[in-house]
């Protein structure tokens, strides 16, 4: 059982959700990521996205493209994060999943990218613009290096799609909820508990929903439906406003905690359809 | 017999592909099976020809450029003259079949990227044509070095919107364009103007493109009772270049060579030959050769040619230069300006600086040929919107 799963496995016993913030890694400076991830752990993270970042991020938002030139300029490239893990997997217990798009990887080189990460201590990672057509020769690596490659699903997935990516995806899957970049939104999707309802009857597998997640009242709704709410480019745009004062560890951990707290309420019934 | 490629998933070997958000995976194979659609409808392909014979002025001449050859003393270099079409450039074989797939597909709203901006007023044209919403990325330097075609597309009708992200050029219209598309995918036709991108677009453009090389195909034949004996077309994306190459790849006696943009040389690290310089990776959905660091980040390209000014290449020009196929050589932003300077005096044609690259190159070729070899040049554009660009560099003022 690899760590992702037994975090949601416990998640599930105790009535909780998971909180997947994400950061970009080297935003403001690798020391800082390091610093943000041990307190958002502390404060309720139950899973970690750290952004690989890339010259051109064509699924982010000016939010997110935003970080990522201030982490490529404080030098942030593959095997500076991979090093800034290894420090981190010593520090804390939390799940690390790797979010970043394919040609740093293939430059990097798939098995060497697979099996330095599951060194480091990475448990997972996503490639945003590696569909599952494309996936095989990442996959065969990660596979054997022991790397869980979670893959999205979004609101144009065909049924059939849906179903291979149920099959693909490791750890969990991440529902991407609108059609879109990333970044903040007034209001969730309308139609988004009936995309979740349609990728549960595919798989019992835990399904995290992200993209334009924001407050912890947009938490708490992902919360009643899904096993997971990613939140990005809020905490991104924390650690923007707070980059370079003394208060932002504080500050965006306060705001994890915030988020986190919904997710600890139990439902009324579980959204897990467990398989008895 | 080789089997035809793209393959199914849309490889040219390990090149091209669709590394593209999942968002899009749906979309794409529906523009996919709308593609293979259109191309067995007769009424689609009666459409076509005719908007391409009677709007875009279809054939282009095969021209003789007879001072150019004199000049050079060696082969004789023939023009495909694809200057002439409607709008000043090529773009316009492939942006009619694609404007009259997106009616078909019933989206009335297209988008499209621009770099020298002919795809951008090519788009436009197409969408005043068939009364479609157009909005146009284009990288803000780009927006500054080609203001006259800036104010043709907003005449068209059509919304340009300045990318200021990245390089603030072409590769950033892109990305911003692919961002557009991945929000608005229900409505929206993203017309793609190069042989790139993630699948079916490369093949389509492909396509689209391909009647440049049937005709030069037929129109040799006429002309010179045989083959050419070289292909020579500038390559940015290379949607010219293959379109004009992709009729005559089984014709292995004819020399196919793709010109890059070597921008100030390749030694300074500053120009745009890809194919000369790059390494294999993914950008903009495909798989093919790009300008990048060791660490996978795209690198900027750097052209006097606005058009050739992108970091990768198409994924088909990539499959053909590792099978042999395929030649590729860089041209430099001096040398183009030869190019221009040369065919402007010689023959009384303004080249767009894009096929000034070609030209400069044919030049150079024929020099060290006989006088019984026939070089044929692609000349994608007309070169109007570039004499303010050609100004600066000669250190002279318009007017």
């Amino acid at each position: 059982m690899s760590r992702l799963d037994e975090t949601f496995a416990r998640l599930r016993a105790r009535g909780e959700r998971a909180l997947v913030p994400y950061f970009t890694a080297g935003d403001p400076s690798l020391a800082d990521t390091r610093r943000l991830v041990v307190e958002a752990a502390r404060r309720g993270a139950d899973v970690v996205e750290l952004g690989v970042p890339f010259s051109d991020p064509l699924a982010d938002g000016p939010v997110i493209q935003r970080a990522g030139t201030r982490a490529l300029a404080a030098g942030a490239s593959v095997p500076r994060v991979l090093e800034t893990v290894a420090v981190l997997r010593a520090e804390v217990d939390v799940p690390l999943v790797l979010l970043t798009y394919y040609n740093p990887v293939l430059a990097f080189g798939l098995k060497a990218f697979a099996r330095t990460a599951v060194d480091a201590g990475v448990d997972g990672a996503i490639v945003v613009d590696m569909p599952p057509e494309e996936s095989e020769p990442l996959a065969t690596e990660a596979t054997a290096a022991g790397l869980d490659l979670v893959y999205m699903v979004a609101p144009t997935s065909t049924p059939p799609r849906v179903r291979l990516i149920a099959k693909k995806s490791r750890g969990f899957i991440y529902v991407v909820s609108l059609t879109g970049v990333t970044g903040e939104r007034q209001e969730l999707p309308a139609d988004m508990t009936a995309q979740i309802g349609a990728i549960r009857r595919a798989t019992a597998m835990p399904v995290c929903v992200g993209f334009g997640i924001s407050t912890p009242a947009q938490v708490a709704a992902v919360g009643r439906v899904a096993d997971g709410a990613a939140v990005g480019s809020a905490i991104v745009r924390l650690v923007e406003a707070r980059a370079g004062a003394s208060s932002l560890v504080d500050d965006v951990g306060k705001f994890i905690a915030e988020l986190k707290a919904p997710l600890r309420e139990p439902l009324p019934t579980s959204p897990i359809r467990t398989r008895r | 017999m080789k089997p035809a490629l793209p393959d199914a998933r849309g490889h040219f070997g390990r090149f091209g592909g669709r590394f593209v958000p999942e968002t899009l995976m749906a979309p794409l194979i529906e523009l996919e099976q709308a593609w293979a659609s259109a191309r067995r409808d007769r009424k689609f392909q009666r459409r076509l020809a005719d908007l391409l014979r009677d709007y875009a002025g279809r054939p282009t001449p095969l021209y003789f450029a007879e001072r150019l050859s004199e000049q050079c003393g060696g082969a004789r270099i023939y023009l495909k003259r694809e200057d002439l079409c409607h709008t000043g450039a090529h773009k316009i074989n492939n942006v009619l079949g694609q404007a009259l797939l997106a009616a078909r597909m019933s989206k009335r709203r297209v988008i499209a990227e621009t770099g020298a901006g002919q795809h951008g007023v090519a788009t436009a044209t197409a969408a005043a044509l068939l009364g479609l919403e157009c909005e146009v990325y284009m990288g803000a330097e780009d927006v500054e070095r080609q203001a006259l075609n800036v104010f043709r597309m907003r005449l068209l009708g059509a919304r340009v919107i300045s990318v200021e992200s990245g390089s603030r050029t072409l590769k950033d219209a892109i990305n911003e364009a692919l961002r557009d598309w991945v929000t608005n995918v229900r409505t929206t036709y993203y017309l793609l103007g190069s042989a790139l991108g993630p699948h079916p677009y490369p093949m389509m453009v492909r396509d689209l493109h391909s009647v440049i090389g049937r005709e030069a195909r037929r129109q040799t034949r006429g002309v010179l009772k045989k083959l050419p004996d070289v292909l020579v077309a500038c390559v940015g994306g290379g949607s010219n270049a293959i379109g004009l190459f992709h009729p005559f790849i089984a014709d292995r006696r004819v020399r196919i060579i793709g010109v890059e943009p070597g921008g100030e040389g390749i030694s300074t690290g500053r120009h745009g030959a890809s194919m000369s310089a790059g390494a294999v990776g993914v950008l903009h959905g495909c798989m093919s050769y790009l300008l990048q660091s060791d660490d996978g980040q795209i690198a900027t390209a750097h052209s006097i040619s606005a058009g050739l000014d992108y970091p990768g290449v198409g994924p088909e020009h990539a499959y053909y230069r590792d099978a042999g196929r395929f030649e590729f050589v860089s041209v430099t932003d001096a040398e183009a300006l030869e190019g221009f300077e040369a065919l402007t005096r010689l023959e009384g044609i303004m080249p767009a600086l894009e096929s000034a690259h070609a030209v400069a190159y044919a030049m150079r070729l024929a020099k060290s040929l006989p006088r019984t070899k026939a070089i044929v040049v692609g000349l994608s554009g007309r070169g109007d919107k570039d004499v303010h660009v050609v100004a600066k560099a000669l250190g002279k003022q318009i007017g």
